[in-house]
């Protein structure tokens, strides 16, 4: 490849790329105030609010990683380094305060609710379906912990060095995209079970 | 990229031990044990057979741990950094989780096993994090 090719390629300067705080911290104190509420709701057996942190927790983690799987990221996957690069910038510490909190929010409610349902009762006829559940969730647990979130930690740091390593940062994207086009196929089976499980 | 920066050999091209793949495999064995375990809920599992699946989680992070002992030149500052902050959260989520399990009245041998799957998955994370972060850092 000539050299006019590649350097559209090269990741831009330090000066040129948006500032980057590796965790937004002006997010915590919402990230706080959600698991709060989660166990508020849990200590209390509030339906209300543990059908609320499960269904919109829930929603918001499936359509999330559809979205991210599905769209956002095969046009991550054609995008120049740079592009990418900018994008990552803004797009990964949001995801990296967002997903977990969703996560937490998600299971712990859902939890409460299959107890309390008595879905968790192994005579309980729908009983299978919420060990489906763990067992899709315990796939997406390892996919998410093991590779989606350390690549996308580690890919914060390259983005913070005065020159970032380009094969890093299309390694860890890779990965990345991956992982998170796994994890939406694994949305599916969810939608599957959980309306299976209120029909 | 300046000329510089060309002349510098990619970390990528690194050979290191498999740390991510031996910890996804604990990983794998917490997911199990703790799906055996909630499946019974709020029966007792056998215990035999969730102790089993501990022993081996708990095996595969020592010999992560040991493996990660001997690397030379790696940025050990970084993994201490990222491990530190990531094992702060991941205990909020594993107190939340635990929390959960002594709420729901879950007791002795099985909030024991319970409890240690909880804190294999607590340290469990932090290093991969710590890992693929540390290992893209120039010493």
């Amino acid at each position: 490849m000539s050299a006019v090719a590649q350097a559209p390629q090269a990741p831009p300067a330090a000066a040129d790329r948006p500032q980057l705080q590796v965790v937004p911290l002006k997010g915590l104190p919402i990230v706080a105030l959600v698991l709060l509420g989660v166990v508020v709701a849990i200590a209390r057996d509030a339906r209300w609010g543990l059908v609320f942190c499960h269904v919109v927790g829930g929603g918001l983690w499936t359509a999330i990683d559809l979205f991210v799987g599905f769209v956002v990221g095969p046009i991550i996957g054609r995008m120049s380094i740079p592009a990418r690069i900018e994008f990552s910038t803004r797009f990964m510490p949001k995801m990296l305060l967002l997903m977990p909190t969703i996560v937490t929010m998600t299971l712990a409610a859902g939890f409460q609710l299959a107890r309390q349902d008595g879905f968790l009762d192994t005579s309980n006829p729908k009983h299978a379906w919420v060990v489906a559940s763990f067992c899709v969730v315990g796939v997406m647990a390892v996919i998410a912990l093991a590779y989606l979130e350390p690549a996308n930690v580690a890919v914060l740091f390259e983005l913070k060095k005065p020159q970032p390593d380009g094969r890093v940062i299309e390694k860890l994207m890779k990965r990345f995209v991956y992982t998170a086009g796994i994890t939406g196929v694994m949305q599916v089976a969810t939608l599957i079970i959980m309306t299976k499980l209120v029909s | 990229m300046s000329a510089h920066a060309d002349s510098i050999p990619s970390l990528v091209d690194r050979r290191l031990p498999p740390i991510t793949e031996i910890g996804a495999a604990s990983m794998i064995a917490i997911a199990v044990g703790l799906i055996y375990n909630a499946a019974y809920l709020p029966k007792h599992a056998q215990t035999a057979v969730a102790v089993a699946i501990l022993v081996v989680a708990a095996a595969l992070q020592l010999a992560n741990a040991l493996l990660l002992s001997r690397i030379e030149d790696f940025a050990w500052f970084r993994f201490k950094q990222v491990a530190a902050w990531s094992l702060l959260a991941y205990a909020v989520i594993a107190g939340m989780i635990e929390y959960a399990f002594v709420y729901d009245h879950t007791r002795g041998t099985q909030l024991v096993i319970l409890t240690l799957m909880l804190l294999l998955f607590m340290l469990n994370v932090p290093v991969l994090i710590a890992f693929t972060v540390a290992r893209y850092q120039r010493v």
